[in-house]
């Protein structure tokens, strides 16, 4: 049921189409413009002058085994905070749409986490796995297990993973709970009655019919671990020990803010701005194709 | 192959009892019908039967077996759902094949089941397909064949056709009936349509507010019913309900409409005076066209169906009286002088339930 409403002439519609317009253009086409020629030139040490060198900038990063490091970095970081915010988030939906007392307080606590500012919940834990005064961190040192994030480049990795995907669990926990409640119960009335054993029923009933909410979460997650981890990261460990936890994303702004090297962060923007425009198109066709029952 | 019996089925959601002890036995390969107005807990009964549900207290037993506290997967049943239930990510095959593959069945013995249950419900070139692609007749297909491939002890059908339109549903009707006689594989069939329960049922069960108000064979329970309800509910149009006293030591009825008449098949229990309900069908309503013994009719509505006519009307005493008679009779505005045969009474208390002539009159 689509109205279309038609205008005379063309000057209404872009008229009160060009507030939307100019945000985009300023905000959107003009810096996107601006990294795409900023990646072709270089400056010299001093600021003073610029020089078109090409596709130099992005052979330069492709060739710089710091910026592969991060390339690697970024691999591990995205698919362990996707796979286990989704992992989560899906056992506790399950359990969510299980429970029937305290179901509503049970969904609320667990969409809080969602609602706390990136920075916060880094300093959460923080505050949990500080060697020195964090619960965890304490502990893990008082049985023996050395632990310091600050030194061991794994053990950094492992907290930004825990802290980012901790972040994404409760966005997950809505769309699965949404997901288990659109299956009807009655086909897994007849499942349980095809002689299928719960676990059964979850992994050839349930699971199937959430493939489509889960795709679309994966790019989400996937979307959020690359690009939205900044803050995160950047409160938690800064992107070391080392390099141990910098990400593509982490590495523009160090290259670009704080190497002042500009021609090379903005050629690193230009990629990571192919790569989220490829993973939004997988995600616009994947949802126009909408769910398969 | 098995037989089905219910005793002391109870059941209550929270403060609200639904089943008031429902006592059932089912022979090996019978069908029952279920059948009772919505929220009569008809359908919780079945779900009772499937394991779905707990009761409070009860037992089902199949085969002699108790299966009360027995998982759905336990029972060896299959049912078939009102909104069909297919599983839709899975081809028709696959969703016939479901239950098979979890009891392990070999793939031969799969194949076998499946091709020959969709020969039977003619669906065979459809088993590539996914349920989304089928119309609503052929997923009911699906969903019995499901069913049939299991060889199951029971069959359950909770109002499998009431999502069907009225063509497809009178001929999934006969086909329903055929399949069950064919395999004879004892069956509960929910529903709420009285035409469905007559024609299906070997027996009947009429379900009112959580009791089994009558269990009988289809035309004892039109015949024979045991309370105003059963009456009420079974027979279209609706069986006539006309106030009476008892009269004439117990041996016929005052009409509030009219006269007084004998009972056709002996006197009644209880003193003169006391307060009847009378019932008699429409069809037995019979027009009097020479005026003898008849009351008048004053017709507010008349119903042409073709062969008949239904004709809605007041007698004295505003009693309100339909008729169905054999022939383009009667006319809005019109009085028609119509008859109540006594031999086509039902005689009931004024609480409703059935009041039989004394089994000996009095020496």
């Amino acid at each position: 049921m689509r109205k279309k409403v038609i205008f005379k002439g063309v000057a209404l519609p872009y008229l009160l189409l060009l507030p939307q317009l100019i945000i985009t253009g300023i905000f959107f086409f003009w810096p996107a413009g601006q990294a795409i020629y900023g990646s072709f030139l270089r400056e010299d040490a001093f600021g003073l002058s610029r020089e078109f060198v090409g596709f130099e900038n992005f052979a330069d990063i492709l060739a710089d085994p710091n910026y592969l490091n991060a390339v690697s970095n970024t691999v591990i970081f995205s698919s362990a905070v996707a796979f286990s915010a989704l992992g989560v988030a899906l056992f506790l939906a399950v359990q969510a749409d299980k429970a029937i007392r305290g179901a509503d307080f049970y969904k609320t606590m667990l969409i809080w986490p969602y609602a706390i500012a990136p920075a916060i919940a880094a300093v959460l834990w923080l505050f949990l796995f500080h060697p020195q005064i964090g619960l965890f961190g304490r502990f893990l040192n008082g049985i023996g297990i050395p632990w310091d994030y600050k030194l061991n480049g794994g053990q950094a990795m492992l907290m930004v993973i825990i802290a980012a995907a901790w972040k994404q669990v409760s966005y997950n926990f809505i769309f699965f709970l949404a997901g288990l409640q659109s299956i009807p119960r009655s086909v897994l009335e007849a499942a349980a009655i095809d002689g299928a054993r719960p676990a059964r029923r979850f992994w050839t009933v349930i699971f199937p019919l959430l493939a489509p909410t889960s795709f679309f979460l994966l790019v989400v997650n996937l979307v959020y671990a690359f690009f939205d981890t900044f803050g995160t990261i950047h409160a938690l460990t800064r992107g070391g020990p080392g390099q141990s936890t910098t990400t593509l994303i982490y590495k523009v702004y160090v290259d670009g803010v704080e190497n002042l090297n500009f021609g090379a962060s903005a050629a690193q923007s230009v990629i990571l701005m192919a790569l989220v425009i490829a993973l939004t198109a997988i995600q616009f066709r994947f949802i126009e194709r909408k769910v398969h029952y | 192959m098995a037989t089905l019996s219910l005793s002391g089925i109870r059941k209550s959601f929270g403060q609200t009892e639904v089943l008031h002890g429902i006592e059932l036995d089912v022979a090996d390969g019978e069908m029952i019908v279920v059948v009772g107005a919505s929220g009569c807990g008809k359908s919780t009964l079945l779900r009772i039967v499937a394991g779905l549900e707990t009761p409070t207290s009860g037992t089902v037993r199949i085969d002699g077996r108790d299966v009360t506290k027995l998982e759905p997967a336990d029972r060896d049943i299959a049912m078939v759902f009102q909104n069909y239930a297919l599983y839709p990510h899975m081809s028709v095959f696959e969703n016939m094949a479901y239950g098979l593959r979890i009891r392990g069945l070999p793939m031969v013995e799969i194949r076998k089941r499946v091709a020959e249950a969709a020969e039977m419900l003619e669906i065979g070139p459809l088993l590539e397909r996914k349920p989304r692609q089928l119309s609503g007749g052929q997923r009911q297909r699906v969903a019995m064949g499901r069913a049939i491939v299991r060889e199951p002890k029971l069959f359950l059908f909770d109002e499998p056709l009431s999502n069907l339109d009225a063509k497809l549903r009178v001929q999934m009707r006969a086909e329903i009936r055929r399949l069950q006689k064919r395999l004879g594989v004892t069956s509960l069939f929910v529903t709420h349509d009285q035409v469905e329960a007559m024609t299906l049922g070997d027996r009947l069960v009429v379900m009112h507010k959580g009791r089994a108000a009558q269990v009988a064979s289809p035309m004892e329970v039109w015949g024979v019913p045991a309370d105003t309800y059963v009456a009420g509910f079974i027979g279209s149009p609706a069986m006539n309900f006309l106030s009476a006293t008892l009269v004439q030591g117990g041996g016929g009825a005052q009409l509030k409409a009219g006269p007084a008449l004998p009972f056709a098949d002996g006197p009644r229990p209880g003193e003169d005076g006391t307060k009847l309900v009378i019932g008699i069908r429409p069809e037995h309503v019979q027009h009097l066209p020479d005026g003898a013994g008849a009351l008048p009719l004053a017709v507010d509505l008349v119903e042409p169906l073709g062969s008949e006519t239904v004709i809605h009307g007041r007698l004295p005493g505003e009693e309100v009286l339909v008729a169905r008679l054999p022939l383009a009779a009667g006319a809005i505005g019109e009085v028609l002088p119509v008859g109540l045969p006594p031999a086509s009474w039902h005689v009931f208390s004024a609480e409703g339930a059935r009041l039989p002539a004394r089994a000996t009159a009095p020496a």
